[in-house]
């Protein structure tokens, strides 16, 4: 019987015994479900990561130079904290050799910040904000644009003018009602004019990344970010392509090996930051995550196996004079077999679409009213569905050779 | 009374000689059934039940066979094995100018498939498939292409005159018309023979009249028909009478003769 009759064939069988195929495809539909829900989870999460919080704070195609990695996925141990803190800073001497292994197309900045500079104003409440010392290329190199007023000019950039231009929050708290271009912005005793504000950035896992300032390299503030003198914090690198990405990154590695005069076998006391290494922690966790998200509905899956293979053995059972009429008729046993593993196989794998279905609708029941975020991954629904089919099978192949080896002289004889 | 010899009833004919030839002979084409000696037994709570103790047998193509006996007898193994439900212990079965006593599970499917058209007592229809889909079935496994199987089906039906029943499931039929499209699914490979099991033993007579009339005018077309009865009325209609008698042929006539010795009898 070809294939596609077998299965109209079962799906008919199915059809006729609703209640019975729905129970019998429950634990297969469970399973499915939780497997398609948790990898959502994980996948959305991690697709949050890299697009909205690691992608945030580090651009495509970047690459920071800078003495200790910035973005730290619960990667750190206290031991590297230390190594860490053993390392020499960033230098603003240590730019000039970096830009000069730069290809001329690449986008370069120098930055110096701290996450706690106290803002005021003359009438409004301080806040503590985080302040950018850098020049305007920063927000190319960023893609922020400004949603009123304007970036720097190169003169400003160069004169170290007491502009600034700030996040949407910093706006909120203290320019609630009042257009804030032009208006004065205090920052250690000195007043800044504020050009512009930045286009928001949204926030992740509940951090907002609108609470800044950004003000030309060279002004004042500079004093502020970073104490200590010539001392900064990053050289932010825009490779003009994907392609030399890496080329660029070995070349300034190189630069940086030589300016920081390690001997071969040294390891790097910098590092060249980029979102896939700040996500690298993250991808080991997505990985147990995902483990735990296809091993636990895995169990779900096992039951459900046992319950289809038991399912049809009391099929086989209660068809034995179908099979025996079948069989009078000249089905071999091979046709028998067929039958029933084609069956179980449907009905598996209906289960397993089911539970695809009720997987993705229950991760975007958790997305909409929970933080964590969901994304269903088109490989999950794949093997969703392979892993149905293998049930099916793997639990049809025993009721299936016992009906297929029926006598038909006994089976015809059956009530 | 254990030898597998004829009866005397059986005088020199064409079927004393082609059943005594040697074994492993193939009997000419004219014969579609030849069994040789053939013994069934089996066991059955730690006895073994000789069923048939040599069946010697042979039909040619387009006879009307009926093969009775009371209960016991051995007639209902004798047609399974006839209809290569079952292999015999012993000695050979030819049907159609093939072997079969010594053929594999499959192969004999597919001879089941191609030579035998069953019609049983309870009908044996899938409840849950309609007339047409029934009929169809044993071209399903003759692997024949579903439009050309549907016609196959349909024009097997009208020979049974249940054209306009053909979407009709089992327990939408009454019980004469579920034998008929039983009947049809049995016509619809076009096999050597026709193969009944009591096919009025669930019938009430009028009903029994109606399906004895379709064999009989399949009978005249051409069609090998063997059935299997213990009600001497339904035998009546066939051609030629076999009467088993503890796993042995008893007698071997045709069924004027049987339906005259049953009115010399008096009944």
């Amino acid at each position: 019987m070809p294939l596609f009759e077998a299965v109209l064939l079962a799906l008919q069988t199915i059809r006729t015994q609703k209640l019975k195929s729905f129970f019998t495809m429950l634990g297969v539909c469970i399973g499915v479900t939780f497997l398609i829900a948790v990898v959502s989870i994980v996948e959305g999460m991690s697709l949050y990561m890299e697009n909205d919080l690691v992608g945030k704070l580090l651009a495509v195609n970047t690459f920071e130079v800078r003495s200790r990695p910035n973005v730290n996925i619960g990667s750190t141990t206290e031991a590297m904290w230390r190594e860490y803190q053993r390392r020499p800073r960033l230098m603003e001497q240590d730019v000039a050799p970096v830009v000069a292994a730069l290809p001329p197309e690449a986008l370069w900045a120098p930055m110096s910040s701290d996450n706690n500079i106290s803002a005021t104003t003359l009438t409004g409440r301080p806040k503590a904000v985080q302040a950018y010392n850098t020049t305007r290329t920063y927000f190319e190199i960023k893609k922020m644009g400004v949603a009123a007023g304007r970036v720097f000019s190169p003169q400003e950039d160069a004169m170290g003018s007491l502009v600034v231009v700030i996040g949407k929050d910093v706006k909120d708290h203290f320019f609630a009602n009042v257009d804030p271009i032009g208006k004065e912005l205090r920052l250690g005793n000195l007043p800044y004019t504020v050009i512009g504000v930045a286009e928001s950035q949204g926030s992740a896992l509940g951090f907002s990344f609108d609470k800044f300032i950004v003000a030309p390299y060279t002004s004042p503030l500079r004093r502020l970010t970073n104490r200590q003198k010539g001392v900064i914090d990053a050289v932010m690198v825009k490779s003009p392509s994907e392609a030399i990405m890496t080329a660029t990154m070995a070349d300034v590695q190189e630069v940086m090996r030589s300016v920081r005069k390690l001997r071969p076998g040294e390891k790097d006391n910098f590092v060249l930051e980029t979102s896939s290494s700040a996500l690298s922690f993250f991808a080991k966790i997505k990985q147990y995550l995902v483990l735990a998200g296809v091993v636990l509905p895995a169990i779900g899956l096992i039951v459900g196996a046992i319950v289809i293979m038991n399912i049809m053995l009391v099929a086989v059972a209660e068809r034995t004079r179908e099979i025996g009429v079948r069989k009078s008729l000249g089905a071999r046993r091979r046709d028998i077999m067929a039958q029933f593993l084609v069956e179980s196989t449907t009905l598996s794998i209906l289960g397993a679409a089911i539970g695809v279905a009720l997987g993705a609708a229950l991760a975007k029941i958790i997305a909409a009213v929970s933080p964590l975020p969901a994304s269903v991954a088109l490989w999950s629904v794949i093997v969703a569905v392979i892993v149905g089919a293998g049930v099916g099978i793997i639990a049809g192949v025993y009721p299936a050779s016992r009906a297929s080896r029926l006598d038909p002289v006994v089976a015809l004889r059956s009530e | 009374m254990s030898s597998p010899s004829a009866p005397d009833s059986l005088t020199e004919t064409a079927e004393r000689r082609v059943v005594s030839s040697a074994q492993g002979d193939a009997p000419d084409k004219d014969w579609v059934i030849v069994t040789r000696g053939i013994t069934r037994q089996y066991e059955m709570g730690g006895e073994i039940v000789r069923a048939l103790r040599g069946v010697d047998l042979a039909v040619r193509r387009n006879e009307y066979v009926a093969i009775m006996g009371p209960s016991g007898s051995g007639k209902s193994t004798l047609m399974n094995l006839i209809g290569c439900l079952d292999t015999p212990t012993s000695g050979e079965y030819w049907l159609n100018g093939l072997q079969v006593s010594t053929m594999s599970d499959d192969a004999l499917a597919q001879v089941r498939n191609k030579e035998i058209g069953f019609v049983f007592q309870t009908f044996n229809l899938l409840p849950r498939a309609t007339a047409l889909q029934n009929v169809e079935l044993p071209l399903v496994y003759a692997g024949i292409a579903s439009g050309e199987r549907k016609k196959r089906a349909a024009s097997a039906l009208e020979r049974v005159q249940l054209a306009e029943r053909m979407s009709h499931k089992p327990n939408e039929l009454s019980g004469g018309q579920r034998q008929r499209v039983a009947i049809a699914r049995a016509l619809v490979n076009e096999p050597s023979i026709l193969l009944a099991d009591e096919p009025t033993g669930n019938l009430d007579s009028q009903t029994s009249e109606e399906i004895m009339r379709v064999f009989e005018g399949l009978a005249s077309q051409g069609q090998t028909v063997i059935m299997v009865t213990h009600e001497p009325e339904i035998a009546a209609h066939a051609r030629r009478v076999v009467v088993l008698r503890d796993g042995l042929i008893a007698s071997d006539d045709s069924g004027d003769v049987y339906r005259t010795s049953r009115l010399g009898q008096g009944h």
